[in-house]
């Protein structure tokens, strides 16, 4: 049933969590499970820290089984509008569990379940962390990532997971925090560190980097992955996001800019071409023109 | 003599370069994939597990992860640069890595009966200021709206035009005028979102009804059998069906010629108890029945919301028994939707 706004604020904050031509950040929810340890709350709180602004955290058991029936992670989302979210739960046979998804339309597109083998949260490393909501750099390790078709969805959903919002430019001094994910024997290394920009001799600085936040040891267990079809149609842009191509211009190999200017035919004997004042023809001088003209000709063949 | 040194030169030159180029360049079998678009890198190259098993751990990753950071930080260094504000900012290219939307995307909406016009005239929107000279506050105010700059409904005094009735009532006949220009407004904003959204809209052919209660239809049902010749006499009931008994007069009156003696009897009745001195009221009575009816709606709108909030909210479930303490009504001043 279609919700009706009764005054103007609701009718804006409606508007807002309409679907849009081009999306703006994508917020993410960090449920708790049923059952959850030490590992797990601290996991979730840490990440809950990284995706600061964007996130909701619910702290309270929730006793969903999101690879059984996905209904009520559909429902929270639906009403938190959040489409990534990070379920933490711990039970004897599948201990400290976390399971990444993303939903599309509020119906679950992709879930990826990771255990916990080994976690070093924010508390225990003592340096000093960087501002909250910096843009985070990226990296992925291991060719895993590009051969094994579950990782490469996994690399995916991390991207979309850890990416942050989409930017424009990029202040080249606030690159400081970068997450590092290692891919190797079916097990994931995580790792977050600061950046520092050392001097080096030329412009682009040397990078140092400092232990920071928190480190998982990732080992995949299920996964619940889109079909193609449905994939594809998430990935489907509106017509208006494409930008124009403009015509007649194009770009050749070394990357100059060639237009092409369409004319009319052109007569040429009315062409205007410039104006020489003395080959204009006066009257009653015809004899010292005609000279003048013989002068200047040798004079304009040079 | 002289290509010799020139050569040299050249040489010195380049070892300088790479001198000052060793800090941050990084040897790697095969090159990384960059989407500088979002600050990602994708290195894949193979990973030494023998190394990864006999180093320490942390090491090996971050120097891993150090060599990758820097062939990306390169990479976004290579980027056009500009200056805003004193700061040096790159300027980030779109991004390459197709990530999935999060909802489908918008339908383009219908164009209205007035854009269609427009555009078949070839009719452009013209870019209006926002406020307007007002002559006669000799103030700049709105353009419409609260206290907009030519008031029509504000003015004073109205001359009866020539041709009109002198006793035509000329205010109520602009008020009349605007009204009518609003609900016509109004019918033709419904009418371009019914053809949006392709639903009938009553005036031309019935609305349909949208999903009604259980008491609605139940109602629907009633109405729909009274309504024979026979007033539902003949109607049958469905099987498990139950006739609604509540029909009929709900208040009876007295005739206005009847007994006269219970007339009388009532009237001297009345006089009783006006004259009597005790309160008709009973106190203890009506205290209980109000602090019943505090408790049902407190405890309603307790479960109502711990219902709504689902487990989602920060309060602990023992937060009932805390509705009865001192704060009484006022208890949760966040949760009551009044008027803001």
């Amino acid at each position: 049933r279609k919700q009706k706004a009764k005054t103007r604020r609701s009718k804006r904050f409606l508007q807002s969590r309409e679907p849009k031509l081009t999306e703006g950040q994508k917020s993410s929810m960090i449920i708790r499970g049923g059952n959850s340890s030490e590992t797990v709350s601290q996991a979730l709180k840490d990440v809950y820290a990284l995706k600061k602004p964007n996130a909701v955290l619910y702290k309270r058991k929730n006793m969903v089984r999101p690879f059984d029936d996905s209904t009520a992670l559909e429902f929270f989302s639906k009403k938190s509008d959040c489409s990534l979210f990070l379920f933490g739960s711990h039970n004897k046979k599948r201990p400290n569990n976390l399971i990444f998804g993303r939903m599309f339309d509020f119906h679950v597109l992709d879930m990826f379940e990771l255990g916990i083998e080994r976690f070093v949260s924010l508390r225990d490393v003592k340096t000093d962390t960087c501002p909250e909501g910096t843009k985070p750099l990226l990296v992925f390790a291991g060719e895993l990532f590009e051969t094994d078709r579950e990782h490469q969805r996994l690399r995916n959903l991390l991207t979309d997971f850890f990416c942050g919002p989409r930017v424009s430019a990029v202040r080249l001094a606030g690159l400081e925090h970068v997450l590092h994910f290692t891919a190797l024997e079916g097990k994931i290394y995580m790792r977050s560190y600061k950046v520092l920009l050392k001097k080096s001799g030329c412009r682009t600085p040397r990078i140092q980097l400092q232990d920071m936040g928190p480190s998982f040891d990732f080992v995949m267990r299920r996964n619940h992955m889109a079909s193609d079809d449905l994939y594809k149609t998430a990935h489907r842009q509106p017509r208006g996001v494409k930008p124009k191509k403009k015509k007649n211009i194009s770009h050749d190999a070394f990357g100059t800019r060639l237009g092409r200017l369409h004319m009319q035919k052109q007569d040429l004997d009315k062409l205007q071409t410039r104006k020489m004042k003395g080959l204009r023809k006066r009257r009653g001088e015809q004899t010292a023109e005609t000279a003048a003209a013989a002068a200047k000709a040798p004079r304009t063949d040079e | 003599m002289a290509s010799c040194s020139f050569e040299d030169v050249l040489a010195k030159a380049e070892r300088d370069e790479a001198e000052k180029l060793k800090g941050i360049t990084v040897s790697k079998e095969l090159d990384l994939e960059f989407d500088p678009g979002n600050l990602l890198a994708f290195d894949k190259n193979r990973i030494d597990t023998r190394e990864f098993k006999d180093c320490k751990r942390e090491d090996f990753l971050r120097s891993l992860a150090r060599d990758n950071t820097q062939l990306l930080v390169n990479e976004i260094w290579k980027l056009p640069t500009e200056r805003v504000e004193e700061v040096l900012v790159a300027k980030l290219p779109d991004p390459t890595t197709l990530l999935p939307r999060e909802k489908p995307a918008p339908k383009p909406k219908p164009p209205t009966k007035w854009e269609q016009f427009a555009k078949l005239k070839g009719i452009q929107k013209k870019k209006k200021t926002n406020l307007v000279w007002d002559e006669v506050h000799k103030e700049w105010r709105r353009r419409w709206g609260y206290k907009r700059a030519k008031d029509d409904t504000k003015e004073w005094l109205i001359e009866v035009p020539e041709n009109a009735d002198p006793s035509e009532h000329q205010f109520n006949k602009r008020n009349k005028a605007k009204k009518e220009r609003v609900a016509r407004n109004e019918y033709n904003r419904l009418k371009n979102i019914a053809r949006a959204q392709k639903i009938k809209v009553p005036g031309m052919g019935l609305a349909p009804t949208p999903r009604q209660s259980k008491a609605e239809l139940a109602q629907a049902v009633n109405v729909a059998k009274i309504s024979t010749a026979s007033v539902g006499k003949f109607q049958d009931n469905l099987p498990k069906e139950k006739t609604p008994k509540n029909t009929g007069k709900k208040r009876k009156f007295q005739p206005l010629i009847g007994d006269f003696s219970s007339e009388k009897q009532k009237q001297l009745d009345l006089l009783k108890v006006m004259d009597s001195k005790k309160p008709r009221l009973d106190v203890t009575k009506a205290v209980n029945k109000q602090m019943r009816e505090e408790d049902m709606e407190s405890r309603h709108k307790n479960k109502k919301d711990f219902g709504k909030k689902g487990r989602r909210g920060k309060m602990s479930g023992k937060g009932k028994a805390g509705g009865k303490g001192p704060k009484g009504k006022g208890r949760k001043p966040q949760m009551k939707q009044g008027k803001r």
